[in-house]
C-alpha cells in the first residue's frame, strides 16, 4: 500500500474511493455532516454516503433570492453555499449551559458533559473554513475560553472542497478568503468533471488527512490533473458576482457614523435578523433561565441572538439602539470595521449569505460602495479645551 | 479522589460561565428602590478578592442573572457587597431574598479604577445616582490609604433627598477634615435645605489641581458628559479622567456580543475606561 509521507503531495480518487473515504471516517467513529438537499435548499445535515450529497443540483443566488436548479451533469459539489454554516455545529443555535437543582438547603450545579462527538465536516468551502477560524478566535482566542466551543471544535475532521463556480452574491476574493482552500483542512478536494471523467484531486493538509486517504484507493496526481484543478478554481475566481473595495474600510466606516446612507438603508431594512442568522461568523447570543413547575430545577440555555433585535441593547432606562438605522450600522460596522480592533481580522468572509437571504435584498457590498461614494468626515464634536 | 480527578474539578470550576454559590448574610434597604446585598461564600471559609470598579454576575435561582458592580470594601475578603436598584425581574427578586438564601455568583469581571496610578495625585470622584455604588470601593481604598493621595474630593448628585445613597457614610465622610464631600439633589421636594442642582456645578469651585488630578466618574451618560466637559474646562486632561460605562450584558466574558461599544466590549475592556480611549465614540447616539 502506498503511504504518503509528504503532506502536500496531491492524489486523485474517484467517486467510489470518495464513498470509501466516508466509510473510513465512519469506521473511525466520525459522524459525517455535509450538504444535502432539504426544503428546497442545500443545507448541512448528517450524511452517510456520496448518494446523500446534492448530486446534479446547483443553486442560483441573487440579492433576496435563492433557487435550486438541476444541472445537466452529476456533479457532487456543483453549487455554492446554502443558508447553513458550520457554526450550527460548533456554536449550536440553542445549547444548555448547565442545570441546577435545589433540595432544601442543597444546591447542586451540573455543568454540561464535555462534548465528545467526533464530527467530520464534508465539502467545506474556503469561506467557511475562514469563518470557522474567525469564530474560534472569538470563543477560544482570548482571555476567556468558551469550554463548549472548545470541546466541540477539538474532535473534527475537515474535508474541504475547492469552489468550481461562484455565485452571484459571492465576494470571497475581495475578502481574501477564497475560493481556493489554502489552510485549515485535513483533506481538500477539487471536483474534476469532464464528460465521462469524474474524479477528485485530493490535497493533503494534515497527517490525519493522509491516514484517512491512505485507507482508500488513489493514484498520484499528474501535472495535468493539477493544472485542471487550478483552472477549475480560477474559473470560480472569475465568476464572483459581487466585490467590495476594502481599502481603508475600518476608518471609512468609523468616520461615517453620521452618513445619511444609514437612514436610507434603514428605510428598507426589516430588522428581521436573517443576515445575522445566516452569517457564519456572527456570534451574538443571549441566555435564557428556565425552571420546571416545582421551581426546584432550573437550567440555563444559550441561544443565538441578533443585534437587530430591540432588546439586544436593553439597559435599565431603555434600549440603546432603538432605531433600525443604528442596528444596521452596528451590524455592518462591527462586521467590517470594529471586528479588526477586537479580533485582528475582518468579520466578513464574503460568502454572500447575508445578501442572498435578506428578504428585501439589502446588499452589504452595495452599502459599502454607497458609504464610500458619500464619505463624510467624522461627525463627533471634539471637546473644547479649557484653561 | 485521585490527583487527576481533582485537577478536572478545578478546571470545571474555572469555567467562567459557571456560577458558584454564595449565601445571603443580609439584605439592607438603602432607599425606596435600592438595597444592599451582603454575600458570603457558601462554606463560610472562602475569600473573595476584587479590584474597585469590577462587577459580578449575580444569579437568582430560576429567575435570571444580571451584572452588578461590587460596592463593598476591597480590603474585606469574607463578605461581597452589592448595592442594587430594583428595576427588573431579577433585581426585584433579589430584593425579596432573605438571610441564608443562596445566590449564584460569577466574577469578578472587568477593569478597575486606577487607584494605584492615582497615588501622589488629587482624587476627584463625581457620581450621580446609583453610580456611587461602583465608586465606593475606590473611595474605601483611598480612605484606607489616605496618605498616598493629596486632596480627595467626592461630589455626589441624587434625584431627590430620598434617593441619597449611603446617607450615614456620606455624613461621616463629610465630617472628615481632609475630605471635600458635596451632595446635591436635582429637585428639592419636602424637607431639604441642602444644595439643589446638577453635580457639575461643584467642579469649577472644588479644591484640586487640574494638572495633578485623577478623576473617577460614574453616573448616567448625560451626567458624565457634562462632568467631563466641566473637568476639561478646569484643565484636566482626558487621559486623567476615568468613566464607568454600562451596556446590556449576558456573559461578562466577551462571548455574547451584547455589551459592544464601538470596538470595545464593556465587560472585558471596561467597565472602567480611561476617557481618552473612548473620547471619539462617547456621546455618539445609539452607538
Amino acid at each position: 500500500m502506498n503511504f504518503c509521507n509528504s503532506n502536500h503531495a496531491s492524489k486523485v480518487i474517484d467517486r467510489q474511493a470518495l464513498d470509501n473515504l466516508f466509510g473510513v471516517l465512519r469506521s473511525q467513529s466520525y459522524t459525517l455532516f455535509g450538504p444535502k438537499v432539504s426544503d428546497q435548499a442545500i443545507v448541512y445535515d448528517e450524511i452517510q454516503a456520496t448518494d446523500d450529497l446534492p448530486i446534479g443540483w446547483t443553486d442560483e443566488q441573487d440579492a433576496g433570492s435563492y433557487r435550486l436548479k438541476k444541472r445537466d451533469d452529476q456533479a457532487l459539489f456543483g453549487y455554492v453555499v446554502g443558508p447553513h454554516s458550520l457554526k450550527k455545529y460548533l456554536f449550536p443555535p440553542a445549547q444548555r449551559l448547565w442545570q441546577v437543582s435545589r433540595d432544601g438547603e442543597q444546591i447542586k450545579l451540573s455543568p454540561e458533559p464535555e462534548d465528545v462527538v467526533k464530527r467530520a465536516f464534508i465539502a467545506i468551502r474556503s469561506c467557511e473554513l475562514h469563518a470557522m477560524a474567525i469564530q474560534a478566535q472569538v470563543f477560544t482566542g482570548g482571555e476567556f475560553v468558551d469550554s463548549t466551543y472548545d470541546s466541540r471544535s477539538r474532535n473534527t475532521f475537515t474535508l474541504a472542497v475547492n469552489c468550481g463556480q461562484a455565485g452571484n452574491t459571492c465576494f470571497c476574493t475581495s475578502m481574501n478568503t477564497g475560493p481556493e482552500v489554502t489552510a485549515g483542512f485535513d483533506l481538500a478536494l477539487t471536483e474534476i468533471l469532464d464528460g465521462a471523467r469524474h474524479e477528485f484531486l485530493v490535497e493533503i493538509g494534515t497527517e490525519l488527512g493522509a491516514e484517512v486517504l491512505n485507507a482508500v484507493d488513489f493514484r498520484d496526481a499528474e501535472p495535468e490533473d493539477q493544472q485542471t484543478a487550478k483552472e477549475i478554481v480560477n474559473r470560480a475566481t472569475g465568476q464572483m458576482g459581487r466585490s467590495v473595495d476594502t481599502t481603508d474600510i475600518k476608518d471609512l466606516l468609523t468616520r461615517n457614523h453620521g452618513n445619511t446612507r444609514w437612514d436610507e438603508v434603514a428605510e428598507r431594512c426589516l430588522s428581521c435578523a436573517n443576515c445575522t442568522m445566516v452569517c457564519p461568523t456572527c456570534f451574538c447570543s443571549t441566555v435564557e433561565d428556565v425552571t420546571d413547575l416545582s421551581g426546584d430545577n432550573a437550567e440555563r440555555w444559550r441561544r443565538w441572538d441578533s443585534c437587530f433585535t430591540m432588546d439586544f441593547s436593553y439597559i435599565a432606562g431603555g434600549n440603546v439602539r432603538t432605531s433600525t438605522k443604528s442596528r444596521y450600522r452596528q451590524w455592518m460596522t462591527h462586521k467590517l470595521a470594529t471586528w479588526h480592533d477586537q479580533f485582528g481580522t475582518s468579520g466578513c468572509v464574503g460568502c454572500g449569505r447575508c445578501i442572498t437571504w435578506c428578504p428585501v435584498a439589502i446588499d452589504i457590498t452595495e452599502e459599502v460602495a454607497a458609504i464610500r461614494r458619500t464619505d463624510v468626515a467624522g461627525a463627533t464634536e471634539p471637546l473644547k479645551r479649557g484653561a | 479522589m485521585s490527583t487527576l480527578e481533582f485537577t478536572k474539578e478545578q478546571m470545571v470550576l474555572a469555567d467562567p460561565m459557571l456560577p458558584t454559590w454564595f449565601r445571603v448574610q443580609c439584605v439592607r434597604r438603602e432607599t425606596h428602590d435600592t438595597f444592599t446585598l451582603d454575600l458570603a461564600c457558601q462554606d463560610g471559609g472562602g475569600r473573595f478578592s476584587f479590584a474597585p470598579g469590577q462587577f459580578n454576575m449575580l444569579y437568582v435561582f430560576g429567575v435570571g442573572e444580571v451584572p452588578i458592580s461590587i460596592s463593598g470594601d476591597p480590603a474585606t475578603k469574607e463578605i461581597v457587597v452589592h448595592t442594587i436598584r430594583a428595576v427588573g425581574a431579577v433585581t426585584r427578586a433579589m430584593r425579596n431574598l432573605k438571610r441564608g438564601d443562596q445566590v449564584g455568583v460569577r466574577g469578578p469581571f472587568g477593569s478597575a479604577w486606577p487607584v494605584k496610578e492615582a497615588v501622589g495625585r488629587d482624587i476627584v470622584i463625581v457620581t450621580g445616582g446609583i453610580g456611587l455604588a461602583p465608586l465606593r470601593p475606590a473611595f474605601y481604598h483611598v480612605l484606607a490609604h489616605r496618605n498616598d493621595y493629596n486632596r480627595v474630593v467626592l461630589l455626589y448628585g441624587a434625584r431627590t433627598r430620598d434617593d441619597i445613597l449611603y446617607r450615614d457614610e456620606l455624613k461621616l465622610w463629610r465630617g472628615e477634615l481632609d475630605l471635600e464631600v458635596e451632595v446635591t439633589v436635582d429637585s428639592s421636594v419636602g424637607r431639604w435645605r441642602g444644595n439643589v442642582g446638577v453635580v457639575t456645578k461643584f467642579i469649577p469651585r472644588a479644591e484640586f489641581d487640574p494638572g495633578n488630578t485623577t478623576a473617577l466618574i460614574c453616573g448616567p451618560e448625560v451626567m458624565m458628559r457634562f462632568t467631563i466637559q466641566a473637568l476639561v474646562d478646569r484643565g484636566v486632561e482626558t487621559r486623567d479622567i476615568h468613566v464607568s460605562m454600562e451596556r446590556n450584558m449576558k456573559c461578562a466574558v466577551g462571548f455574547c456580543g451584547h455589551c459592544q461599544y464601538g470596538s470595545k466590549f464593556i465587560c472585558k475592556d471596561g467597565p472602567v475606561f480611561r476617557f481618552s480611549e473612548i473620547e471619539d465614540i462617547f456621546g455618539i447616539r445609539e452607538l
